[in-house]
């Protein structure tokens, strides 16, 4: 009886994530058609390009955007989870003002961005109102202001799981700590945040893995000039009309996503504390 | 007359409308093993975490060796807690929780001195499990060793037997105590169990709604309770117009007994408890008693009339 629960799941696993990635892995070991789409014959061709340094470079840049909003996640989240946490009845409120830029969309939120941002926006109108700079700021279309879109939207993402550790953290602790010399920085450094570990590490697989995919944020806030890995093969599909590749570069992106997951998951203090 | 570890001046605690601890005063000598009994509620816990430093008194002072400590912070205050919950750090093994201490208040000789405390529990075979692989009463060990380890000047300990089943609660009783002696490190335990009280202390102090009813040693308190609440609470007792008697110094008899004080009654149950038999009986004045009788005596049966008979010397009497 039990076994037929996973049954819709299993289908619908079925259909539109085992059939679809099958899809990708033949497309991207065969032939670009002249106006998209594929054709024979069988080939690695598009694996072998993606060697090349350009798209290296863009893989590492992937990542290492990814790896930045990460850590300024952390940084972000943490005091804010620990605040959170620490704060009684109010926990319910502020979590919901975490959530609260759930409400519109994605994509609005992003936009928004724009309008702040621009040569004409809200920051550089503000700036060159007060006289404190005379020609605007060029904020947009930059590596900043993708790392920025990229941060403002995971944030939230970051903040639950680390949350849901401290709440979890016996108060008695940290006075145990005090009692035994430990000054509120040392219990943060040596009790606090060693305990919450599992936190760190389910945050930052949030934030890390739809980092590295992202294609709305560094599209709209990075222009043609902060390129990702998900930009790469969005293009690849659209202008480029190259699927073949464009196959090859989302299979890579899987198997980077799957090896650091595994990594996180393997690590000692994810073994040792989840 | 000895140096006083710890006093309390007219200690008030306060929380929004409702007053925790009432004016309390205690003085503790060093070396001695001191408990703080009362029913949930009563302050003693209050009163054990304003001595710890995580609460701050509304009103009075605390002296340690003599040295007002209100104010200072835990870190600050030369007193170690052992918590109910125990607290231990989960991701740390049992040694590094020994050590914790000693390497947050700078000192030297660190590892060693942690095995010497592990070794005092017991526990020294099992320095590198985590606490969630050590039982209740390990548990409780290393927390014992982590405090002790800092040599403190007074070792708060919050109903540290609450969390253990009965039967290890009564072997950590005697080793506490033998503890205690060993080290020479003032104790002050709290406790809503009479019987623990009773048998680990030197002198025990008996709270009720935020007040010390009684600071005595446990002949003292047990047997000239100062106040009505301290005799309820320490044991039974049957109230006999004003002289209130213990019901094992109740005694029962077919016949009035001369030249002591008695009063008619009629059995309602006997039970039998193994050790000792309990007879309840209805006054004939109105009123209940437990008299606590040998197994071996009579045996009464129900509706029975009986006399029950005390010595005047096992009296307990209250100045009105």
């Amino acid at each position: 009886m039990r076994k037929w629960f996973l049954l819709p799941a299993r289908v619908w696993m079925a259909l539109f994530f085992a059939c679809p990635l099958a899809i990708v892995c033949a497309y991207s070991f065969l032939t670009r058609g002249d106006y998209g789409g594929v054709e024979q014959p069988w080939t690695i061709e598009s694996f072998t390009r993606l060697a090349d340094p350009l798209y290296l470079a863009i893989l590492w840049r992937s990542i290492w955007i990814a790896a930045l909003s990460t850590a300024l996640c952390a940084l972000l989240g943490f005091p804010l989870a620990l605040f959170i946490s620490r704060s009684g009845r109010r926990k319910n409120l502020y979590l919901q003002l975490v959530l609260l830029p759930f409400w519109t969309s994605f994509l609005v939120r992003t936009y928004a961005w724009l309008f702040i941002l621009r040569d004409t926006g809200l920051v550089n109108t503000v700036l060159t109102g007060l006289h404190l700079i005379s020609r605007p700021l060029q904020l947009l279309y930059n590596d900043g202001a993708v790392l920025l879109g990229l941060v403002y939207n995971f944030l939230p993402f970051f903040v639950l799981p680390m949350y849901a550790t401290l709440e979890r953290l016996d108060p008695a602790l940290l006075e145990a700590a005090a009692d035994l010399g430990a000054r509120p920085f040392a219990t943060l450094w040596r009790v606090v945040i060693p305990i919450s570990a599992p936190g760190f590490v389910a945050g930052s697989m949030l934030v890390f893995i739809p980092c590295l995919g992202a294609y709305l944020t560094p599209d709209l806030l990075g222009g043609g000039k902060s390129v990702m890995l998900g930009n790469l093969i969005q293009n690849q599909f659209t202008t480029a009309r190259d699927w073949p590749f464009g196959s090859a570069a989302s299979l890579v992106l899987m198997l980077a996503s799957a090896l650091i997951l595994s990594g996180l998951m393997r690590s000692r203090v994810a073994r040792e504390l989840m | 007359m000895r140096e006083s570890v710890l006093e309390l001046r007219q200690v008030v605690k306060d929380f929004s409308g409702h007053r925790a601890v009432d004016h309390v005063c205690l003085t503790l000598e060093r070396g001695g093993f001191y408990s703080l009994l009362g029913p949930s509620g009563c302050g003693k816990t209050t009163t054990l975490r304003m001595i710890g430093g995580f609460e701050q008194p509304s009103a009075g002072e605390i002296l340690l060796n003599g040295v007002a400590v209100n104010g200072l912070k835990p870190w600050q205050r030369d007193v170690s807690t052992v918590f109910q919950s125990y607290a231990l750090f989960p991701h740390l093994d049992a040694l590094r929780n020994v050590e914790f201490g000693l390497r947050e208040r700078g000192i030297e000789d660190r590892e060693r001195r942690a095995l010497r405390a592990l070794e005092l529990v017991q526990l020294s075979d099992k320095r590198d499990r985590r606490p969630a692989q050590l039982s209740g009463g390990e548990k409780q060990r290393v927390a014992l060793a982590r405090s002790l380890v800092l040599e403190p000047q007074l070792l708060l300990l919050d109903e540290p037997l609450a969390a253990l089943d009965p039967g290890l609660r009564k072997q950590m009783r005697a080793e506490l105590k033998a503890m205690q002696r060993k080290t020479g490190i003032t104790f002050l335990f709290v406790t809503h169990d009479r019987e623990e009280a009773l048998s680990m202390s030197d002198k025990l102090a008996v709270m009720n709604q935020g007040r010390i009813e009684q600071f005595g040693t446990p002949q003292d308190v047990y047997l000239r309770p100062a106040t009505p609440f301290v005799a309820g609470f320490l044991g039974a007792i049957n109230w006999f117009g004003k002289a209130g008697v213990r019901p094992e110094s109740t005694r029962v008899a077919r016949e009035m007994p001369e030249g002591m004080p008695c009063l008619r009654a009629a059995v309602e149950s006997s039970l039998f408890l193994g050790n000792c038999v309990h007879l309840n009986a209805a006054l004939d004045g109105g009123g209940r008693a437990i008299a606590e009788i040998p197994r071996d005596s009579n045996h009464f049966q129900e509706g029975e009339i009986v006399w029950l008979h005390w010595t005047p010397s096992d009296e307990v009497r209250f100045e009105p």
